[in-house]
């Protein structure tokens, strides 16, 4: 993976410096709990919801199972549609392929929709290494590039940043990037939006070149698929003269059909919608509609050693919905820049250290960064068992040796003590709640602490006495 | 050694000996709705709306003057239309009709207030338009450029229940794009707001026999 996060800290230490800003955990749980209440709803719809989230995972399965077979199979489909293929072995192969694609173009500027995989190899920098401007065209995207700043969440990668901080931004910055912010430009997501719009549009209506992932890739067709809401995706697939497609391994599908599933799946899963605004599929180039060269790079950068663990390969399943970041208490609390990767929260917490090893101090500590409750396991669409590979991974940088856990392991056994205790759980619970009109707001005492968390709400009885009257 | 073979080859190695993982079964539901024409087209209705389309209904007489209608109330001075479009679907507009030429520019494309185009089908239960570059919806990039697209639903022939029954209508080879309301982002507190890049106004015009 790419150098953009080299020197972070390993997760304990960015996770506390995190818990400490207000702003950021306010703008977090805003976030998180919004989305993961709406996606409850949208899942409820679909009353086979399991038996889409089965076929998710093996249709995920079978194909990392024959991952050659398939790729080939996409290779001469593509081909055949128009297209070009490329394999990167790494990020420096697949920066290298895309920079010599640009410069032969003629081009120096580029835009692009927003993709893991180029942020993952870290493309926009590699690209201004050699002269040419990469334009994130996705609002969120946008955000965080003019804010020289990191991605914290998979799918809305500003997430911590607030409406006020956005607008602070956009003034400072947009001038030096192109259009600059309207006078007067007020916090409002609208105002803020149709800043974006006039910002983006002349770079838009005038791009030759355009750089985009994809969500899935089909090989029995050679069809790419590009999910999205705002419609930049459309104007960089649709308008430049060249589109160039970055896209690891694992994305591709075996059939045409295989997409049903999954375009129920993941607009339910990531943005809590039955379908997202815009989707577009697109096969090698077609005849006066579109970009008249089409480049697809394929990518392995560490995919196929994930591939090699036994345990740790069902995180290829992954399709980046981000509902496990979503319901994650660490992810709520520590935020996105924590974990060191363009891909934080659980998913980030497994797949980060299967791309990246566990040589340095963050990925050793990546797998640690879970209380292991299990709630991401429960709202993943392809069934990733997050907690098994975390636990599988714990082992393997156990046996590496390092510092120990003893702070964790002091309070998992004061815990499971009074777990073991029935009693003195029930005694303290309905004290806690006997006193619930006294309790302050934020937990007593002074220090680190306090400082950085919030008192969950009491609910009116405890779980076990309303138990006993409901169900027994 | 090529980057190709060298990837191909670590696939491999790594998967040998793995378990056999057969093709998944598709024990899954093809529909989530009952069966009855009347039902569905209002589920497809309901869903455009809930998605901040603006929808409306008539019969095949009736869609010129409604799209004369939609397009004086919004002002708009021209219209961009594909070669394809049923004429009389324009006969009721004072608008000046611009032709997708091939060396239109997307700058020009910009100029334009509004585009009406047919679909290739519509999806009830996401209330979703699929287009498919077919000679009554021209290029993709006509209905994205400008503000405000009027889309044309024939049905029953055009509407399907649900996204399986979708994928098995529509041709993987032909540029595909699914529309479900218009341009819309969250990226800002998860506020949702209509109109980012592309058409801010989404009108549906569903036609009955």
């Amino acid at each position: 993976m790419s150098g953009t996060f080299v020197g972070m800290p390993a997760f304990p230490k960015a996770a506390r410096d995190a818990v400490r800003d207000e702003t950021l955990r306010g703008n977090l749980r805003h976030a998180t709990h919004t989305i993961r209440d709406k996606r409850a709803t949208a899942v409820a719809e679909l009353a086979d919801w399991q038996e889409l989230r089965e076929a998710g995972r093996r249709i995920k399965d079978h194909t990392l199972r024959h991952l050659d077979r398939y790729l080939v199979q996409l290779e001469e489909s593509v081909t055949a549609a128009g297209g070009i293929v490329h394999w990167a072995a790494d990020a420096d192969e697949a920066n290298r392929i895309v920079g010599e694609l640009v410069k032969a173009t003629g081009e120096s500027e580029v835009v692009k929709v927003k993709s893991m995989a180029t942020q993952e190899i870290g493309l926009n920098e590699a690209l201004a290494a050699e002269g040419i401007h990469a334009y994130e065209t996705d609002l969120a995207e946008l955000i965080v590039q003019l804010g020289d700043d990191r991605p914290s969440h998979i799918l809305v990668p500003a997430i911590h940043r607030n409406r006020g901080e956005i607008r602070d931004i956009f003034r400072e910055k947009m001038a030096s990037w192109g259009r600059p912010a309207p006078d007067g430009l007020t916090e409002e997501p609208a105002d803020l939006a149709e800043a974006a719009r006039l910002h983006l549009r002349e770079k838009f209506l005038r791009a030759k070149v355009a750089i985009s992932g994809a969500n899935f890739m089909v090989a029995e067709t050679g069809t790419l698929v590009v999910f999205e809401s705002e419609g930049n995706g459309r104007m960089c697939l649709t308008l430049p003269e060249t589109l160039i497609s970055v896209v690891g391994i694992e994305k591709v599908v075996p059939t045409w059909q295989d997409l049903e599933v999954f375009l129920q799946t993941l607009p339910r899963s990531s943005t809590a919608e039955r379908m997202n605004p815009y989707t577009s599929m697109w096969t090698g180039t077609t005849d006066g509609d579109g970009p008249r060269t089409f480049h697809l790079v394929l990518l392995d950068n560490g995919r196929t050693d994930a591939l090699a663990d036994d345990i740790g390969r069902q995180a290829l399943r992954c399709i980046r919905c981000s509902a496990c970041l979503n319901v994650c208490p660490v992810y709520e609390r520590a935020g996105g820049h924590a974990y060191g990767s363009v891909y934080p929260g659980p998913i980030g917490a497994i797949l980060t250290p299967q791309l990246r090893g566990t040589t340095s101090e963050i990925d050793a500590s990546l797998p640690y960064a879970s209380s292991l409750c299990g709630a991401c396991y429960e709202v993943c669409p392809v069934a990733i068992d997050i907690p098994e590979v975390l636990v599988h991974l714990r082992e393997k940088v156990a046996e590496q040796g390092g510092p120990g856990h003893r702070l964790e392991k002091a309070a998992m056994k004061a815990a499971s003590w009074v777990m073991d205790h029935p009693a003195v759980m029930a005694a303290g619970e309905r004290a806690a709640l006997r006193t619930r009109a006294l309790h302050p707001k934020r937990p007593p005492g002074a220090g680190a602490w306090t400082e950085s968390r919030d008192l969950p709400e009491l609910p009116e009885e405890p779980f076990r006495d309303w138990w006993r009257k409901n169900r027994t | 050694m090529s980057a190709r073979d060298r990837i191909l080859a670590r696939v491999r190695a790594a998967v040998d000996g793995a378990p056999e993982a057969p093709p998944a079964a598709r024990d899954y539901l093809t529909s989530h709705t009952p069966d009855d024409p009347a039902a569905l087209l209002d589920l497809l209705h309901e869903n455009l709306a809930d998605y901040r389309a603006l929808v409306h209904r008539t019969d095949p007489a009736g869609v010129g003057p409604l799209i004369g209608r939609l397009l004086g109330a919004r002002g708009s001075a021209s219209v961009l239309a594909p070669a394809g479009l049923p004429p009389e679907w324009l006969a009721h507009t004072t608008c000046v009709r611009v032709e997708d030429t091939p060396d239109a520019t997307a700058a020009e494309l910009d100029a334009v207030d509004s585009v009406v185009t047919g679909c290739a089908l519509a999806i009830a239960e996401t209330g979703t338009l699929v287009l498919d570059a077919g000679p009554d919806q021209g290029r993709r990039r006509i209905t994205l450029v400008p503000d405000h697209h009027i889309c044309v639903v024939r049905i029953p022939h055009q509407l399907v229940a649900s996204v399986p029954q979708a994928m098995l209508r529509l041709d993987p080879r032909r540029p595909l794009t699914w529309i479900s309301g218009p341009s819309a982002t969250s990226d800002i507190e998860l506020d949702r707001v209509e109109g980012v890049h592309g058409p801010r106004t989404l009108e549906v015009v569903l036609v009955g026999e």
